[in-house]
């Protein structure tokens, strides 16, 4: 089954309330990590790790650095899923 | 030039006995004990099967998110001095004036434990990346810091069961050599773990009172047979005192003086003769420079061990001559067990409460005093100490032999 754009969004938010305690209502796609939801480059790391696991999907250290955006990582989990 | 005093204007714990620094004193001065047998599943087939436990777990005030990022000493401290910042007055003070000096002896080895097995288990790529800044023994003093935006410098003194103790005469040092006008200062421990336990047990530091964990801790009773390794933190608020004056602080106590030494004699056991105890305590009356007849009370550092209490005993009658004839002697770990890094801390508390309140807490579990011990124990129920200036002294020592004595005194305005 392929990743869609709704799914993984959904996931992400999932990820993003465990790790920054963020109200889900607030995570969107153009919400910026580190700006609007109190996820410092620390918890980066752990959102990019959860979200490997949830989607079985590698995101390489060069890519998290260009993930600003909540949409971002949505787009390249989508692009580079299975 | 006069000497910068330094007061104490704010107070906070979680300990053992009490969630915040009222209830805890009130269990102390109840005689209660927070020792109790341990529900983790590691426990129950360890050599020992007790601890203290603190009375209110961090999960009950701190938000899951803040937790997940914080070892469990740093929620301590953050518990702690949320609760002396606020009882200070949450002060208006220019960050670059403000400092922080929170003690440590053992650091985030709970972190450090919980994510060695998560690389074993799962892999390296699942080691948490707040990992490092959750087990550095500077972590507690750093986040405390960080919140209350403090610029003038955070500082971690690291001397096991003595550090609580060193980070409070570190704080009167960066107030009376004008580097702070306020500095937070305290200690915190989190060590109730299956390793460090192990440790304490395989140096035979430990009691082993499985039976009756209530009456474990019982410094200067005949058949004391060891520690009971206590967690939590306390923390104060020092301000100087023109500056709290100005803003009209409420004054719990002054800090006198410290005096620090080190035994040069073993690695753990304290020196039988207790020649360096008995020149910190010389050191730090020296640096108080007030008259021995106002001692009227000591916290002491008493652990429950068979060797550490009566060295210390003797070490302070020898240092205070026919002076430690008027100090009523309280040995509070009875109560809340030993607290290691915190212990300096959550016992100058208890100074400080005992400065303001006139009264000394008592000590518990003395069934039948050790004969060797020949100074004033306050036993059982808490005893007035007289009106007027009254002093106090706290003494901590710690593994690697560190000796950390300090003075405080009644504030009589």
């Amino acid at each position: 089954m392929a990743l869609t754009v709704e799914t993984v969004l959904e996931g992400i938010k999932e990820i993003v309330v465990e790790v920054a305690g963020i109200d889900a209502g607030i995570i969107a796609m153009d919400k910026k990590f580190t700006d609007d939801l109190d996820v410092d480059s620390l918890s980066m790391v752990e959102v990019v790790v959860a979200a490997e696991e949830k989607f079985g999907v590698k995101i390489p250290d060069e890519e998290v650095t260009k993930m600003a955006t909540v949409g971002d990582a949505v787009n390249f989990i989508v692009a580079n899923g299975k | 030039m006069t000497r910068r005093r330094v007061v104490v204007t704010g107070l906070g714990a979680t300990t053992p006995l009490g969630g915040d620094v009222s209830s805890t004193w009130e269990a102390l001065l109840a005689g209660k004990s927070g020792v109790r047998k341990l529900e983790d599943e590691w426990a129950q087939s360890a050599s020992v099967t007790f601890a203290a436990r603190v009375a209110v777990e961090p999960s009950e005030v701190m938000e899951r998110v803040e937790m997940r990022r914080l070892d469990r000493s740093e929620q301590f401290a953050m518990i702690a001095s949320r609760e002396a910042w606020k009882d200070a007055g949450s002060p208006e003070i220019d960050k670059e004036r403000l400092g922080v000096v929170i003690a440590s002896g053992i650091g985030g080895v709970i972190t450090m434990l919980d994510q060695y097995d998560v690389l074993k288990e799962k892999g390296a790529r699942f080691v948490s990346p707040h990992t490092v800044p959750m087990l550095m023994p500077n972590g507690p003093a750093a986040n405390v810091g960080l919140e209350l935006q403090a610029r003038a410098g955070v500082h971690t003194p690291v001397s096991a069961c003595a550090s609580g103790a060193e980070a409070a005469g570190y704080a009167l040092e960066m107030i009376r050599n004008n580097r702070a006008d306020i500095v937070v200062t305290g200690g915190v421990e989190a060590a109730i773990h299956e390793l460090p336990m192990s440790g304490f047990a395989s140096m035979k530091a430990l009691s082993t009172r499985n039976d009756d964990p209530a009456k474990a801790s019982r410094p200067y009773d005949k058949d004391r047979d060891g520690f009971v390794l206590g967690e939590g933190g306390g923390v104060l608020v020092f301000e100087e005192l023109e500056h709290a004056k100005a803003r009209g602080a409420k004054i719990y106590a002054e800090v006198m003086g410290q005096g620090l030494t080190s035994d040069g004699y073993h690695i753990a056991a304290p020196d039988p003769d207790g020649q360096g105890v008995t020149r910190a305590v010389k050191l730090a009356l020296a640096d108080a420079n007030i008259p021995l007849s106002e001692i009227v009370h000591l916290n002491a550092h008493a652990t429950s061990t068979p060797a550490g209490d009566v060295a210390e005993a003797n070490a302070l009658a020898n240092a205070l001559g026919s002076d430690i004839s008027h100090v009523a002697v309280s040995a509070t770990k009875s109560m809340t067990g030993h607290l290691l890094g915190g212990a300096g801390a959550i016992e100058s508390i208890f100074c400080v409460l005992a400065m303001y309140h006139h009264k000394a807490p008592p000590t518990i579990n003395i069934e039948n005093l050790d004969e060797a011990v020949t100074v004033d124990v306050v036993r059982d129920v808490p005893r007035d100490l007289p009106k007027g200036s009254i002093a106090c002294l706290n003494d901590s020592f710690g593994f690697g032999g560190h000796n950390v004595v300090l003075v405080f005194r009644s504030y009589e305005g």
